[in-house]
């Protein structure tokens, strides 16, 4: 056993150790990566391709904080990609085909997604079932659901120019001809009261200690199953978040669709540096894993890379990210 | 009883900070049935992990079969002919007991597993034990005792001479016993040497011919099984030592009022019927062999595991605890034998932990006033004497004792009057020990009262104001500090029913 010791003045720095290496190194590959895609391509430069990413980061940006809650406590929410379309077929179906105000499917679609995910934790947290399997199977059934409840069709939220429009306003605000991405607003105030909520309230705290050391936890005297159940509905309620996020920016969407996108939200948690195994994360780190997720999908077929080798460079980053979770694991292991 | 078949001498085997065995000899003899005996910790595992390879010996010779071994791991040792039946069976639930028997070493038939030609020989293996029990029955279907007769089948069938039984009788009924007694004899008829680990004095005297004792890592002697007496053998077994300013008597007055009641707790099958009393400023010390069902009892105590029955008082008012949160309301703490597992979360904070059995106490409205919760904790890292460069390092940075230490601030934070300590000092080092020891004299002149489990018992004379010793899940004995002797209290921990 040769431990070295690995501190040098730059991991010792107290801003480094405050915000934390990994956070840092991947902030910096994500600098790196624009400036490179932006060197190499002129499209990747260019206002509309900005606006492009920034829609396909809005919905993940949501799941993927949602799913940091469950990964923290030392589960997982699989049920959250095709969640976010059963969510968002629910709400469009009773706008387009039921005439109900917009109002309506916006609060019916974020309802679906608490309900799904109050389900998930109790199925978790009373049924004790594994979360994996758990949210496999749910998200088995919402996707069966989102079909039924559409008849099998198609779903088209309201366009920009429709009365019914102002919902897809609230994530890009036309001015003078020009869009302007508003839902970043949304994204940075959702990602400060997540934040805040994990670090500095007492849910929050247990939801940490829970996947930490389950037993300890409960041999404080603290109810775990309800704070288990907590994150399931966090991560519900963010999907709910997505599916109106996925509406305003691709505005239709057909049923059985959306799976796989979970894997992009855990792959970006995780490239953020939550742990697997469940303890330790941060919505900042996150939201850093969702950038370099979103940056490196559209960057990608700019550089002429096509949709199978994306998948290919994902998944080593993938590999290289829980390798530094193992690694981090290990250390506290001995 | 024939010739010598296997010989240990001056075996010699350290940790880092332990000196696990001390020049330990054994010697046993081809058909005979030779007990190895000794407190919890007194080093009979250690010296036959030494024997089957799982340890490397510092100094010593292993003498078998007339020549020098050194066996590099077990496999080699049963190669050789010597196998250990472990106390935890290493069963594989969902194969057939066939397939357990031979795992390893299958029978093929080409390329093929031949599962027919291993029933086969495992039936074969049966009847030569008389035993009945089906090769192609799944093995988590059988009841303990069966697996036990299952494992010793297994030993049988790598050809073994050597067979050592570790505590086989823990978990088995009295029939089981019965049976496996005659196993044992038959195979001592057949020329094998059989190493018996056990703590039941009655059942050394009926199956074993000599009996060695070892205490603290050392050998103590050697002796004939039909010539000796049961007190003989625990006389050994504590041996003659003097222990560092054992206590004389309790400082806590008769009429001090009871805090904790407990009556006819029952929790599966290591609590039965167990009722004692806790009084205030007490340290009430909790005795036994392992295995006696102590930690079992704190835990439905606790909350922790679920009991059949039982009454709580807390303060002379009957009170329901069903979960940990139950206990933790009524005062009570729970300082677990296991501190990595239940007591600690390693990979946060001194603060965060220190906090954790009572947050809602250190919040400023909706959130957490880190301030004040720093602040305690800072308090409590002076108060024990808490080795850390700050209340915001993590907890697995610290020593054994400093997370002890950590464990019971988490407590005395939550203000718990009554305080459980299962085991406080296990893989502590020794001025630690004191340590905490100090602390717990402390804790009970203000006035708290304190449960105290203990496998050591130089700890539970020096601590405790009265002491309960149990026995497979029962309570056999009570005693004032006064008369207490490590005597009395070894013929408590091994009274069976």
């Amino acid at each position: 056993m040769t431990d070295k010791k690995k501190g040098n003045a730059f991991t010792d720095n107290p801003l480094v150790r405050a915000v934390g290496l990994q956070k840092i190194v991947v902030l910096l590959v994500l600098l790196l990566m624009i400036i490179f895609f932006a060197a190499v391509s002129k499209t990747f430069r260019q206002y509309p391709t900005i606006l492009g990413i920034l829609d396909g980061t809005y919905y993940l940006a949501f799941l993927a904080m949602g799913v940091t809650f469950c990964l923290i406590t030392g589960g997982v929410d699989l049920s959250i990609g095709t969640g976010m379309f059963c969510y968002a077929l629910a709400g469009g179906f009773l706008i387009t085909h039921k005439d109900m105000p917009v109002i309506v499917g916006i609060l019916v679609t974020l309802l679906c997604g608490l309900v799904m995910g109050t389900i998930n934790g109790l199925i978790v947290s009373r049924g004790g079932h594994a979360p994996f399997l758990a949210t496999l199977c749910t998200m088995m059934i919402v996707r069966g659901l989102g079909a039924i409840i559409t008849g099998g069709a198609s779903i088209t939220w309201p366009s920009h120019s429709s009365p019914n429009g102002w919902t897809r306003m609230l994530f890009k605000l036309p001015v003078d001809r020009t869009m302007y991405p508003v839902g970043i607003i949304w994204v940075i105030l959702a990602a400060i009261l997540l934040s805040i909520f994990l670090n500095k309230t007492r849910p929050g705290r247990y939801i940490i200690a829970i996947g930490s050391n389950k037993e300890a936890t409960r041999l404080s005297g603290i109810n775990v199953a309800n704070y288990q159940m907590l994150a399931y509905i966090i991560s519900g309620f963010c999907t709910g978040l997505a599916a109106l996020a996925y509406s305003s920016a691709y505005q239709s969407m057909a049923p059985s669709g959306g799976g796989g996108i979970e894997l992009n939200a855990i792959g970006a948690a995780i490239i953020g540096g939550t742990s697997m195994s469940g303890g330790s994360g941060s919505i900042a780190g996150t939201i850093i894993g969702v950038c370099f997720m979103s940056v490196l999908q559209s960057g990608l077929p700019m550089i002429d890379l096509q949709a199978n080798y994306q998948q290919i460079i994902i998944g080593i980053v993938l590999i290289v990210a829980v390798y530094i979770d193992v690694l981090k694991n290990r250390k506290l292991a001995r | 009883m024939g010739d010598v078949i296997l010989t240990m001498k001056g075996i010699d085997k350290s940790f880092p900070g332990v000196h696990a065995l001390d020049h330990v000899d054994l010697e046993l003899r081809k058909g005979e049935v030779h007990a190895l005996m000794g407190e919890n910790g007194a080093g009979k595992s250690t010296l036959m992990k030494v024997l089957t390879g799982i340890y490397h010996k510092d100094s010593g010779t292993i003498t078998y079969e007339g020549r020098e071994v050194e066996f590099s791991n077990p496999r080699e040792a049963q190669d050789a002919g010597i196998v250990i039946v472990h106390q935890e069976l290493n069963m594989l639930g969902h194969l057939t007991v066939a397939q357990n028997i031979f795992i390893g070493r299958e029978y093929m038939k080409g390329k093929l597993i031949d599962d027919k030609k291993m029933n086969e020989e495992a039936r074969k293996l049966f009847d030569q034990l008389g035993i009945d029990i089906d090769p192609t029955e799944t093995m988590s279907r059988l009841t303990v005792g069966k697996q036990q007769m299952c494992e010793i089948a297994k030993a049988i069938s790598h050809e073994a001479k050597v067979i050592v039984f570790d505590e086989p009788s823990a978990a088995l009924t009295e029939a089981e016993i019965e049976e496996l007694f005659k196993i044992i004899r038959d195979l001592r008829n057949k020329q094998m040497g059989i190493i018996y680990i056990s703590h039941r004095m009655d059942e050394i005297k009926v199956i074993t011919d000599r009996v060695t004792v070892m205490r603290d890592g050392g050998y103590v002697g050697t002796l004939i099984t039909k010539d000796c007496t049961k007190d003989d053998i625990i006389n050994m077994m504590v041996g003659r030592v003097i222990y560092e300013d054992p206590k004389t008597e309790s400082a806590v007055a008769k009429d001090a009022p009871v805090v904790l009641k407990v009556e006819h707790l029952n929790a599966g099958r290591m609590v039965k019927d167990v009722s004692f009393e806790l009084r205030k400023g007490e340290i009430l010390g909790f005795s036994g062999l392992m295995g006696a069902g102590r930690t079992e009892t704190m835990r439905a105590l606790f909350g922790a595991d679920p009991k059949q029955s039982g009454d709580i008082y807390v303060n002379g008012e009957k009170i329901e605890i069903r979960t940990p949160q139950d206990a933790v309301q009524h005062g009570i703490g729970y300082l677990s034998e296991d501190r990595k597992r239940y007591g600690i979360v390693v990979d946060k904070s001194v603060a965060e932990n220190s906090t954790m059995a009572s947050l809602e106490n250190y919040m400023k409205g909706m959130f957490i006033d880190k301030k004040k919760e720093n602040d305690v904790a800072q308090k409590y890292v002076e108060l024990l004497r808490t080795k850390t460069p700050g209340v915001d390092q993590l907890v697995v940075n610290l020593s054994g004792g400093n997370q002890q230490k950590v464990v019971i601030a988490k407590w005395l934070v939550r203000n718990c009057d009554i305080l459980i300590f299962d085991e406080p000092t296990r893989g502590i080092d020794v001025g630690a020990k004191s340590e905490i020891y100090q602390l717990m004299n402390e804790l009970v002149e203000e006035g708290k009262s304190i449960i105290m489990v203990s496998s050591e018992m130089t700890e539970i004379l020096r601590m405790s104001d009265r002491i309960v010793v149990m026995c497979e899940g029962r309570k056999t004995g009570e005693l004032g500090i006064e008369e207490a002797t490590q005597e009395r209290i070894m013929h408590a921990a091994t009274l069976r029913e």
